[in-house]
């Protein structure tokens, strides 16, 4: 892959980075179209956050390039910081602050003209809903009324690409749609969105091109559709009432599944349909089957699905 | 394009931000104030008529207690204001906002530039408070115009290097517990030197010690510049040790503020 579209928000090649002797991100290479959204999926410790804290000057890659708004992140870090805006994971707002003077705090430090500057925090603030909170001290915030002015922080100086890391995680689902709504509003003005999710669903919303992150590798990427194919809408899951028919029907299934020792059950991809149930029913001693149950997909099915074998959860906690 | 445009006004953003953060947090003011204030009742008021007069019959600083013991206490409280510099730069760190700051096109230095003058002016202010008490307490300063404006010199520098020191406390340190107990020895310093009682009285290792730690010559100089007492070698002393010590701080706290710390 080469770096060299112009057209492009983003690029990035071989970017590696290891904390000690743990490999984070093992050779990411990024193509992001403007105005388009791209999201990174994947679990906890894939190396996400990394990428995002890479690619946003927060810290530096080991080995690779990347290019933000057409400026190399390495030699210009400035340029790159003036084109973007970044929502972490965890809220940066200033607590003995007001929502207004936190917008106010960015627009100075965004260098805006006074008169500009009021309105657009006058703007933002009727948009992200925080007129009746606006002259309370952030520290007597809900969470999600917190995350809204992290957002609109980002959004004071009208930077052209955003990255968002995780900015619905914790939030209750009517939040999150509303939070989903903003990211829609952007992307029809033409900001490029770079988004970090757990979330299948949220990714499946809102991006246009998707990449999934495993151990600090892109294990699959792709439009929405294209990776919705080859997961096949869901799983069923059987419970056993014994480790011998556990033993048993693992061996007449055979394929992509996942085993749980520790509950007795079976998880075996599957489109949800009546006919697929059938199927695998057919191959077992339906007798030994003390509960079965259908899933829709989630991060878990596309990790079996894309990579052929369960996401392990043993380092998980790593970059929490 | 060069931040450094912007140098003034960033500075002068985050410098806002910082004396809006004091005024609505006043806690920190409180316990700067605080143990400066509370040693200076405990020693005058409870110690006082037993190691007063045994103090001001050796020294020569007249025969009142509170006039011996205030400029130890008040460098006392350029340490309480260091290590309200070490909360105050390690709350900003684990609150996620430095992480903000640090991906916008701003001129980076402004944020320790701004956070070294507001706690300059919270010790300053801090120091006017203690010396408010004291007068209360029947402090009576023999300095005329000249050797106030002095005395104000020299506590804005050792403000400031303790400062320093003080803001590398915090931004080496790990979590916010860290950061406010590593200065704690400082506050202790004054009375293992000349601020309680003189050196002189001290068994012979302690009193090597005391005589040449850094806030002795300090302490000295400014009972010289407040109370007419002989300075000697204490000034110059004084100077080196407060530039030595905003160096130490400096170079330490722009380490540790350029680390990397996304891990």
């Amino acid at each position: 892959m080469t770096i060299t579209t112009t057209s492009a928000a983003i690029t990035a090649t071989g970017l590696r980075k290891s904390y000690g002797d743990q490999v984070v991100l093992d050779g990411i290479d990024l193509n992001i179209p403007r105005g388009s959204v791209f999201s990174l999926l994947g679990p906890n410790g894939a190396g996400k956050t990394t990428a995002v804290k890479i690619l946003s000057t927060l810290t530096t890659a080991d080995a690779g390039k990347a290019a933000i708004d057409g400026h190399d992140l390495a030699s210009d870090p400035d340029r790159v910081r003036a084109a973007i805006g970044v929502t972490g994971q965890f809220s940066a707002v200033d607590l003995l602050l007001n929502a207004e003077e936190n917008l106010r705090l960015m627009a100075d430090l965004w260098h805006l003209d006074r008169r500009v500057a009021r309105w657009r925090c006058a703007e933002l603030i009727e948009q992200f809903d925080l007129v009746e909170v606006a002259k309370k001290r952030v520290v007597t915030y809900s969470g999600g009324t917190k995350r809204r002015l992290d957002l609109a922080m980002t959004l004071v100086g009208a930077p052209r690409i955003i990255f968002l890391d995780e900015p619905t995680a914790g939030l209750d689902p009517r939040i999150r749609r509303a939070t989903w709504q903003i990211i829609r509003n952007l992307v029809a003005d033409g900001v490029t969105i770079f988004l970090t999710t757990q979330y299948l669903e949220e990714a499946d919303q809102l991006a246009d091109q998707i990449a999934v992150l495993d151990h600090g590798k892109v294990v699959a990427a792709g439009t929405p559709e294209q990776l919705k194919r080859r997961v096949p809408g869901g799983s069923i899951v059987l419970q056993f009432a014994a480790t011998t028919a556990l033993d048993d029907a693992s061996r007449r299934l055979g394929g992509l599944m996942i085993r749980n020792d520790e509950d007795l059950s079976l998880q075996i991809p599957s489109d949800g349909s009546a006919q697929s149930v059938q199927t695998v029913l057919n191959q077992l001693d339906t007798q030994s089957i003390q509960n079965l149950s259908l899933r829709t997909p989630d991060l878990d099915d596309v990790f079996l699905a894309l990579t052929g074998q369960p996401r392990t959860n043993t380092d998980e906690k790593v970059l929490a | 394009m060069s931040t450094a445009t912007y140098a003034v006004s960033d500075t002068a953003t985050m410098l806002r931000r910082n004396l809006k953060n004091q005024l609505r947090y006043p806690t920190s003011v409180i316990a700067i104030v605080g143990i400066p204030v509370l040693f200076l009742l405990l020693f005058v008021y409870v110690f006082g008529g037993a190691l007063g007069t045994a103090v001001t019959t050796i020294a020569s600083g007249g025969d009142n207690y509170v006039d011996y013991i205030l400029p130890g206490l008040i460098i006392m409280t350029a340490a309480t204001g260091s290590l309200g510099a070490a909360a105050s730069t390690s709350v900003d760190l684990t609150e996620g906002i430095i992480a903000r700051f640090r991906t916008m096109a701003i001129f980076r230095p402004s944020i320790l530039i701004a956070r070294v003058i507001s706690c300059e002016i919270q010790t300053l202010a801090s120091m006017a408070l203690v010396f408010g008490v004291a007068l209360l307490m029947g402090f009576s300063p023999t300095a005329g115009f000249g050797g106030w404006i002095a005395a104000i010199g020299l506590l804005a520098l050792v403000s400031f290097a303790l400062t320093w020191l003080g803001m590398a406390f915090g931004l080496a340190a790990k979590t916010l517990d860290a950061a406010s107990n590593a200065p704690f020895p400082l506050i202790m310093l004054p009375f293992v030197g000349s601020g309680i009682v003189p050196t002189d009285s001290m068994p012979t290792g302690v009193r090597q010690f005391a005589e040449y730690q850094p806030f002795t010559p300090i302490i000295e100089t400014l009972r010289g510049l407040l109370m007419g007492t002989p300075i000697g070698n204490s000034g110059i002393l004084a100077l080196a040790w407060s530039a030595a010590i905003a160096l130490i701080g400096f170079i330490w706290a722009m380490k540790a503020f350029a680390r990397d710390r996304t891990r």
